[in-house]
């Protein structure tokens, strides 16, 4: 076994899928540098041909990279801060995403977009600590936000071999996570299929990125009095509707925790599909940023906006206490 | 000030242009935009289209100089730029009437019609968007070792579009496969290009280095003259150009206006637009029965397109997500 960075993997999977496949390039700003370290060692490796420094023009990069995709290449875009998804919002969400329905099938358009540090940085404020994921699964975007690191590898790898446009959140809270792992059984994992972190009988909680790793902890917490499921879907869109009902069917009792701003994120959506489809004996329950929330500065008042340890744990406990017997 | 090499026809790699086919090609967009507005008011095209109309010499003169394995994006305004291209007429009709024929399958319609098969990477409806997706696919070319050239056309109204002035920096830069053809047709829809653009489209290029020309857009020879400069300064790797096609909109922005009639131009302003015509000064340039002959292979071309479109079937509504993933992914439908 070897102990495996969750950077590490995700620049491990852009490098095995390099070599795998001639037609992966990279686009990013300083993603010779490797500024992020994401893109360590791949120009030394592949070469500059296939690992491009870009200047400050998101907008125009982000639609050279549809036009290359739609011709044969596979890029991988770097985008170092999560608030430039909203510069090349056009460029993704209505071309790239678009032209294989508005061309009848003709083509398609493999581009990865990956955004390492996604959420709060700790100190960055208000134009860097944005985590808009919930904004691409709204647009039908394929959207992955891997919480491990051999799931960071695993669909990072899957986003670069996808057909599809597919959009990566590694975010900030779990790029220092380490796992041991057997390098050698590294692969890629599909999207739309979550992952049971911890089998419990009294609560499913849906954890987002960062956040499983949250909620495993606050489940050992609680285990003496609330036996906790930690479902993971690893990928918002598409999204493991099944494998969230299979888990309800065990608890009836859900809550989400969600690094979305609350109106119209990801959580208040898992919560409405489970309360039109599936088995729930108790009000569900969501742990989500504000209504609007812009990060502010000092770290205090950074913190007060995210959801946390203590939200989720009160969250369980109400829930584990209300409504019926399953 | 824009290079003299390319406003002229006198360029070594200038080829010889054939006269009946390039009037062939106006002919072929200007009786199809003409048919295509009577099916708009007939109610037969779901919408309306933005017409081509009076702006054939610049999309006949560009498509000429190009390689049938050369590419090109178009814009909303594109119908003309995908019949010089060589689109089948029948299935592009289908295809602004919404039917699964169309070359799109219905599912593009006139502001999005495709075909890749023939190097037609998509019209596209949001301004200036398609050019760095040609710069994209002239990249792509290159690094597979074809010398293939991309083409882009965007309109006056780009010109002032931030994605496409950061597009000029990075072709420039790359010095890539790719020819920028601005069809200045006075208006980005009702406001003047002198309104809207301080300094000069031309000077814009200039800027990143890449050299421009204003070019006589009503003639389709001039164009093609001008285009096969830029192509061929493309294919040697010598970078992108930039021209200038001066032309001028004969119908409305979009058929909308032909209801709401908004006031943005004289009805002398038009007609004086309307003096110089593509289509008569190409068609002067052959004998009288040369043109009629043409005029009526095109007659029964165009009848034919649009017995292919009306005759053909709607879509089935349950397939409306249809290709929506490449992968076949199915979306949720609105309702549980």
């Amino acid at each position: 076994m070897t102990v495996l960075s969750y950077l590490k993997a995700l620049n491990r999977a852009i490098a095995d899928e390099m070599q795998r496949d001639p037609a992966v390039c990279v686009f990013g700003e300083d993603v010779r540098a490797a500024v992020t370290n994401v893109t360590a060692g791949l120009v030394k490796r592949f070469g500059d041909a296939r690992v491009l420094d870009m200047p400050i023009s998101e907008q125009a990069f982000t639609g050279i990279a549809t036009g290359a995709a739609m011709s044969g290449m596979r890029p991988l875009i770097e985008y170092q801060i999560p608030a430039l998804l909203f510069l090349a919002f056009e460029q993704i969400v209505n071309q790239a995403h678009k032209f294989s329905l508005m061309t009848g099938g003709q083509v398609s358009v493999p581009v990865t977009y990956l955004i390492p540090s996604s959420g709060s940085r700790d100190g960055w404020a208000g134009q860097h600590s944005d985590h808009p994921y919930s904004l691409f699964a709204h647009i039908g975007v394929k959207t992955a936000v891997p919480a491990t690191p051999a799931d960071a590898y695993g669909l990072l790898a899957t986003a670069i071999r996808d057909d599809d446009p597919v959009v990566v959140f590694a975010p900030a809270g779990a790029m220092g996570r380490r796992e041991d792992v057997d390098l050698s059984q590294l692969a890629p994992v599909p999207l739309g299929v979550g992952r049971v972190h911890r089998v419990g009988t009294d609560v499913t909680v849906v954890a987002i990125g960062h956040l499983v790793q949250a909620a495993l902890e606050v489940a050992e917490e609680l285990a003496e009095t609330v036996d906790v499921e930690v479902f993971d879907p690893r990928t918002l869109h598409p999204f493991d509707w099944q494998g969230l009902a299979e888990s309800l069917e065990r608890t009836g009792r859900l809550v989400v925790i969600d690094d979305s701003n609350r109106s119209c994120g990801i959580g208040g959506e898992i919560l409405a599909t489970a309360a039109e489809e599936m088995h729930l004996v108790a009000p569900p329950k969501r742990v989500t940023r504000p209504d609007g929330a812009v990060l502010p500065f000092a770290e205090g008042l950074d913190r007060a906006l995210q959801p946390t340890r203590e939200q989720l744990r009160t969250a369980i406990q109400a829930v584990a206490k209300n409504g019926g017997a399953r | 000030m824009a290079d003299p090499a390319l406003s002229g026809p006198a360029s070594p790699s200038s080829q010889k242009p054939d006269s009946a086919a390039l009037y062939r090609t106006v002919r072929l967009i200007r009786r199809f935009e003409e048919r295509a507005v009577e099916l708009v008011h007939d109610g037969q095209i779901f919408g309306g289209i933005h017409p081509y109309t009076g702006q054939e010499a610049v999309a006949a003169g560009t498509c000429a100089a190009l390689r049938p394995d050369d590419l090109i994006t178009s814009t909303h305004r594109g119908h003309g730029h995908v019949l010089a291209k060589g689109a089948d007429p029948a299935r592009m009709m289908a295809e602004i009437a919404g039917r699964t024929t169309g070359l799109n399958a219905g599912r593009g319609g006139s502001m999005h019609a495709a075909d890749f098969g023939i190097g037609i990477l998509g019209a596209n409806a949001i301004v200036g968007a398609a050019a760095p997706i040609a710069t994209g696919a002239a990249w792509a070319a290159r690094c597979a070792g074809s010398d293939r050239v991309v083409m882009t056309y965007f309109g006056d109204g780009a010109v002032s579009q931030g994605v496409v002035l950061e597009t000029f920096n990075l072709a420039a830069l790359w010095r890539a496969p790719v020819v920028f053809v601005c069809e200045n047709n006075g208006f980005a829809t009702t406001t003047r290009t002198d309104d809207a653009v301080a300094g000069s489209i031309t000077g814009r290029a200039e800027a990143f280095g890449i050299p421009a020309a204003r070019v006589d857009g009503m003639d389709p020879e001039a164009v093609f003259a001008a285009a096969g400069t830029a192509i061929a300064r493309a294919r040697r790797s010598e970078g992108p150009t930039l021209l200038e096609c001066v032309t001028y909109r004969y119908d409305a922005h979009h058929t909308w206006e032909h209801a709401a009639r908004p006031r943005y131009r004289t009805p002398e302003e038009v007609d004086l637009g309307r003096s110089r015509d593509p289509l008569e000064i190409q068609g002067a340039r052959l004998p009288e029965a040369r043109r009629a002959q043409i005029d009526a292979e095109i007659e029964a071309v165009l009848e034919e397109a649009v017995r292919f479109a009306l005759d053909s079937p709607h879509p089935d509504p349950a397939t409306a997500l249809d290709y929506l993933y490449a992968d076949g992914t199915q979306a949720r439908a609105g309702v549980a």
